[in-house]
């Protein structure tokens, strides 16, 4: 167990509910952490249960190696910034921010100043006077952050911390909780519902889905190799095919039977045994459509169809190609297009075609 | 809403309920205070003329014991009422839907019975001869010749009876405003379960204390039936001096001058209490 905190086999139940599934994860020290999941996915128990407002049914929590899970929130190394902040209405901000500190029962020039440092960090100092219910939904959630962070936990957490916010704001504490994150240096574990916030602000990612882990990675290597057709629908678009390896080729490609369409060759991440049954994953953007076939060859793969329906997003458009039975989404965008000539009006035959290096075989128990 | 047009419609709207207590409130109060400068006649009813002399009977020194018994009974039921609706009007905002409406029923029920029902009731569960005084005897709590009734300690025990709800319903329309995941807040940054429930549950209900307060300590004020009913010759309540004064010795501005006297105790703290409020407000707001 080489990590800072650790989740080890943890379980929750909720009456015959499993909201928590034997869930393993290592976070290390000063990382950013997110975990990412729809609603009900049981990110936001595990939180309650890294707080210590839940109990694991079975499994162990540690924070640098001391055994957390039956601790009392009160006496967990460990603060929260809540979703809706939880602020006390009835003290000041200064006094909101020295709560933690009283209660652990501080010399009075200690809570001074570690107020007075955290208000500075947050930018906060000129309203420290102020209620809670003075502030800008901003504010507010800094008053949070200092709240939690004077009691100098080992860990942060911070549960849908933009979610309340409107999405100009939601941008600009994006880049204040990294900038946060890099100033002091403590382990941060986010829950959020949004690929994009997690993508944003954290080292890793664990994609959680019906009270499991269902991959631990980086941003880039999540929407990059996604291990299942969940977590590649989840963070971003996928186009999906089922087909059946049918010949493999060195270097780790594997061409694969698609009813309907052909036969692809794509990159295989992992072992695919001959005449099994998978799944294939290729991202809307890394999919060209041309008017003319383009120039044939082993490694690419091109498939003829004819444009169902175009939406234009200004940075980008999309086209839905139809493909026999199939129906492709590809994302263009106009720059990228225009070596090809004119954009393809709707019902026009057009050539999808995707590099068999930007294609993914994902795990087909998620095939439904 | 600060518009001058705002306001006036405001008014107006407030204009039946104003004329409501001005009708069934103010003027019987004035009532009150002007009857206390009159004399008394010997029916029973007001005389003709105006005197301070029954102003005088407010300084008859037995009146002083009375007095302190009424304040610190009433202070003291406060206090109690308080300490037990604080947990129950916590626990009552915390349950599910259907378990809340059960218990807010069970707060509400004994106001489906008559007021000198209950009290009366109390009489003879307290009595000698009495279940409960036969239930404590048999289980050797208290000695044979134990008498629950008529003494001070009876008379504190029903008017916390009465009066609990009165606690009760006011906290728990401020707990049920109460967010409670403040207190998830202070057990994260080091609170203690009742450290939670003091530093940060008491005073977001503070409100609802302050109007629990007001109402249980002001009601009790004015008591006669408990203390005459349940306690002894020599526990009296300023209320029961008021309705002998009506009742017995016919001498209605006498009665008045005790009453307003009462009523000025009651008003000028609530008036503080309001005054506070405002500054305590204004202080927030600056």
């Amino acid at each position: 167990m080489g990590g800072f905190l650790v989740i080890d086999h943890v379980s929750k139940s909720f009456g015959s509910l499993r909201a928590v599934d034997d869930v393993c994860l290592e976070v290390g020290p000063g990382e950013a952490f997110s975990l990412l999941g729809p609603s009900g996915c049981g990110k936001t128990t595990l939180l309650r249960m890294i707080a210590g407002f839940e109990r694991p049914d079975s499994g162990r929590i540690l924070v640098a190696g001391q055994d957390i899970s039956h601790l009392p929130p009160e006496q967990r190394p460990v603060n929260t910034v809540f979703q809706n902040y939880a602020l006390f209405p009835h003290l000041s901000v200064w006094e909101n921010i020295a709560f933690g500190l009283r209660m652990s029962g501080r010399p009075r020039d200690e809570i001074r100043g570690g107020v007075d440092r955290m208000l500075e960090l947050v930018r906060l100092s000129e309203h420290a006077k102020k209620r809670p219910a003075q502030l800008s939904g901003g504010q507010k959630q800094r008053v949070a952050i200092a709240r939690a962070l004077v009691n100098r936990p080992q860990v942060l957490l911070l549960d849908e911390p933009l979610a309340a916010l409107d999405l100009k704001l939601r941008q600009h504490m994006l880049m204040e909780l990294n900038t946060l994150h890099e100033q002091v240096g403590t382990t941060f574990i986010y829950v959020t519902h949004d690929q994009g916030e997690a993508m944003s602000l954290s080292d890793r990612i664990a994609v959680m889905n019906a009270g499991k882990v269902e991959q631990v990675d980086g941003p880039e290597a999540l929407y990059e190799t996604p291990r299942s057709s969940f977590v590649a629908t989840f963070i971003g678009d996928a186009n999906f095919f089922t087909g059946t390896a049918v010949e493999h080729q060195h270097e780790g490609y594997v061409r694969v039977m698609v009813d309907g369409l052909g036969s692809p060759l794509v990159l295989s991440n992992g072992a695919v045994g001959s005449n099994q049954t998978l799944k294939l994953m290729v991202r809307p953007e890394k999919i060209s459509l041309t008017l003319n076939r383009p120039p044939s060859g082993e490694r690419v793969n091109a498939f003829p169809g004819t444009v169902e329906d175009i939406a234009y997003f200004g940075s980008h458009t999309r086209y839905r190609v139809r493909i026999g039975e199939h129906r492709v989404i590809a994302q263009l965008q106009r720059s990228r297009f225009s070596g090809g000539g004119i954009e393809p009006p709707r019902g026009a035959d057009v050539w999808m075609s995707f590099h068999p290096d930007e294609a993914r075989v994902v795990r087909l128990e998620d095939a439904a | 809403m600060t518009s001058p047009r705002g306001v006036s419609k405001q008014w107006l709207i407030t204009l039946p309920s104003l004329a409501w207590l001005g009708v069934f409130f103010v003027i019987p109060a004035v009532l009150i205070v002007v009857t206390a400068f009159r004399p008394p006649d010997l029916q029973g009813g007001v005389g003709s003329g105006w005197t301070t002399e029954t102003l005088q009977v407010l300084r008859d020194p037995a009146y002083l014991p009375i007095v302190w018994r009424t304040a610190w009974l009433s202070g003291l039921t406060t206090l109690v009422c308080l300490a037990l609706a604080l947990p129950v009007s916590f626990q009552i905002a915390r349950v599910g839907t259907r378990m809340r409406q059960f218990l807010l029923l069970l707060v509400v029920i004994p106001f489906l019975s008559n007021f000198l029902i209950r009290v009366f009731a109390w009489k003879s569960l307290l009595h000698p001869e009495g279940p409960l005084t036969k239930l404590l005897i048999a289980l050797h709590l208290v000695s044979e010749d134990a008498m629950l009734l008529n003494n001070l300690g009876a008379v504190l025990l029903v008017l916390i009876y009465t009066q609990l709800p009165f606690a009760i319903l006011p906290l728990y329309a401020a707990a049920e405003k109460f967010d409670f995941s403040l207190l998830d807040a202070a057990r994260d940054l080091g609170a203690g379960p009742w450290r939670s429930f003091s530093k940060v549950f008491v005073p977001g209900v503070r409100r609802g204390l302050i109007s629990a307060a007001v109402m249980v300590f002001v009601s009790s004020l004015g008591q006669y039936v408990i203390p005459q009913m349940i306690g002894g010759a020599s526990d009296e309540m300023l209320g029961s001096k008021i309705a002998q004064r009506v009742f017995s010795d016919r001498n209605l501005p006498h009665a008045s001058a005790l009453a307003a006297a009462l009523m000025l105790a009651v008003l000028v703290p609530m008036l503080i209490v309001t005054m506070w409020q405002r500054f305590g407000r204004k202080e927030a707001a600056s």
